[in-house]
Formats: C-alpha cells, sequence, structure tokens
C-alpha cells in the first residue's frame, strides 16, 4: 500500500514534491511536457515587460491545470522591487503563492537574505503564502519562518550551476532547526543530488536548469521525479546510522571450518 | 500623445484611448498581462475606464518562463 505523504502548504494538499521551474527550454510544448513528465504539482514563472516583437501566446496556457503556479520576483534587486512584484503577480490572477528571490550580485546569482527578509514580512502581512529564496543561513531561516514564510528555501549551490548540494552541512542545520518546510531551490544537477536532498528531509526540491538543458528533459524530469519519491521515501522509512566498523550481514556462526572460536 | 510604454517612448496617434483599448491594439490578451501605471497597479476591471494621459509611464507586464 501506498505511504499517505502530503506536502501541506496552507489548505493546499501537495502530492510531489519535486518542483520544477519553467525557464531555458527550447519551446512552451517542451515545457509542459517536462511539467507532465514530472507530474508537478507546483512551478514557478517569472514576470517581465511584454515583448511586442514576440509571440502573444502565454507560457500560462501551457501549464498543465492540476499544476499550481507559484510567480517568482526573479529580477528584484531589493525588497521593494520584490514587493511591487509580488503584486503585479496578484493583479495578474495568478493567485498569491510567491517566492521571493531578491539577487544584487550578477556573477553568483546569490541572494540578498536581508531585503528577502524585509520582503517576506511585508508580503506575508499582505496576504501572500511566500516562499523565499535564500542563502542556508540559520538566523535569518528562523526569522523567515518566524514572521510567516510558508517554506525557507534554501540553495543548493549558485542558481543554473548544476553543482549540486554543496550547502549540505547547512541545510541540513535547517531541517533539524526550523519548523517551516525547507525547500532546496537552484543548483541540484542531477537526479541523485534531489534525492540526496530528499533523504535528509528536506520537503520538497526546486529543479529547473538541470532538466532543462539536459539532453533529454522529458525523460530527465522522470528520474527527477524517481529520485525524489525514492529520496523521500528513504527519509520516511528511517535511514540507518552510519559507523566506522564493519557490522556482518550474514550470522557469525556455523562456519564451514574447524577453528570457529569468536575472534 | 507622449507616453512612455515598457521605458520605451511612444507617441499616441489617437485623441483619447483607455486602457483596454491600448492592450488589445497591441494584439496581447487582456487576461494574460498586467499593468502598471505611473507605478500603479490598474486592475483589470477598471481598464476600460482609466484612460491614457499624456507623460503617462506605463508597464505592460506578462509571464515568462524562469525556476
Amino acid at each position: 500500500m501506498e505511504v499517505e505523504d502530503i506536502l501541506k502548504i496552507g489548505d493546499v494538499e501537495i502530492n510531489n514534491r519535486l518542483f520544477v521551474g519553467t525557464g531555458k527550454y527550447s519551446g512552451n510544448r517542451m515545457m509542459q511536457d517536462v511539467l507532465v513528465a514530472a507530474d508537478a504539482d507546483v512551478t514557478t514563472v517569472a514576470l517581465r515587460r511584454v515583448d511586442s516583437s514576440a509571440p502573444v501566446e502565454s507560457i500560462l496556457d501551457y501549464i498543465p491545470p492540476k499544476c499550481r503556479v507559484m510567480v517568482n520576483t526573479s529580477g528584484a534587486r531589493n525588497a521593494d522591487e520584490a514587493i511591487r512584484i509580488a503584486r503585479l503577480a496578484k493583479a495578474s490572477g495568478a493567485g498569491n503563492w510567491i517566492k521571493v528571490e531578491v539577487v544584487a550580485d550578477s556573477k553568483y546569482l546569490l541572494p540578498d537574505n536581508l531585503e528577502t527578509l524585509k520582503a517576506t514580512e511585508t508580503l506575508v502581512k499582505e496576504g501572500f503564502v511566500v516562499f523565499p529564496y535564500m542563502s542556508p543561513d540559520l538566523s535569518v531561516a528562523r526569522r523567515l519562518a518566524d514572521c510567516g514564510a510558508a517554506a525557507v528555501m534554501p540553495l543548493g549551490s549558485p542558481i543554473g550551476s548544476n553543482r549540486g548540494l554543496r550547502t549540505k552541512e547547512l541545510v541540513e542545520i535547517l531541517i533539524h532547526e526550523i519548523k517551516a518546510p525547507i525547500i532546496v531551490d537552484a543548483g541540484l544537477g542531477k537526479p541523485s543530488d534531489a534525492c540526496i536532498c530528499m533523504e535528509m528531509g528536506c520537503a520538497a526540491v526546486l529543479v529547473n536548469t538541470a532538466i532543462a538543458v539536459s539532453g533529454n528533459p522529458v525523460e530527465i524530469a522522470r528520474a527527477f521525479r524517481m529520485a525524489v519519491q525514492a529520496g523521500r521515501r528513504a527519509y520516511l522509512s528511517g535511514l540507518p546510522e552510519e559507523s566506522i566498523r564493519a557490522s556482518a550481514s550474514s550470522p557469525l556462526t556455523g562456519f564451514l571450518r574447524d577453528d570457529h572460536k569468536s575472534a | 500623445m507622449n507616453i512612455r510604454i515598457n521605458g520605451e517612448n511612444v507617441v499616441l496617434s489617437q485623441g483619447t484611448i483607455n486602457l483596454q483599448e491600448l492592450v488589445t491594439g497591441k494584439g496581447l490578451v487582456p487576461e494574460r498581462v498586467v499593468m502598471e501605471v505611473n507605478l500603479e497597479i490598474i486592475p483589470r476591471e477598471k481598464w476600460a475606464t482609466v484612460y491614457v494621459r499624456e507623460h503617462d509611464q506605463i508597464e505592460i507586464i506578462s509571464f515568462v518562463g524562469g525556476g
């Protein structure tokens, strides 16, 4: 029997703990195929000025109906800009789920935790369900959770770098200390990276680049989904403890030799 | 009428035009865009009654892919 394992964000029940981004695909159709293959319950999109020369079709029309859209504030360089983008997202009718992403550094795209906190405080008060993307810092994570963030989203490594969970030690601390769900966002490059996050006890992961720029986005989306499921199931099973010494898996009696004194 | 749309100077030949007409005139689907006039978000239901004025700074925003 399947173990019922649902991530609850407010009143919303999420079955699939693999969140999938919508950037960098060869086209909207490919993006749609990936969301379907991943069976994604949650995705994210960005807001930009309308490009008058581009086709009129909207990316929203390609997102499967079951997939909840969390608009991100990418492009925001400070709290005020993030708040502005969040309000625009709400006015658009895209709902009140917002991924706060405040980046002031163009080389590493690392988040500005202080501005992220400011934006989160304001947006929670305005009724948004806020998912702040952050550098894994315990104090900031605590403050984010205390002010009502729906989850805390530490980065695994820089956005789009595919370098995996380089922040493992710090994310582990967040998992132990923060009551809000911890969702690793950014940098996961392989299904095994996602699996490690889930084995550790992350509530979910968000993957975009690793899927979008792979040789076969649809296939790797499936692989990520399986990896997230495997990792989650392992976590729920209770992982065994590690030890330095060996511990035989077969009985240490009844050997086919005469001198069976124990060592 | 001289206005700015998405950071670019635009000269409108029409004497009067509301936001609804501005958006549909660009071939955009109203349900898929958001508008800000002079940094104030204008709810979609008001577009037909809000008229563009000289020197307005208008932002027309839509969704794009992102992670």
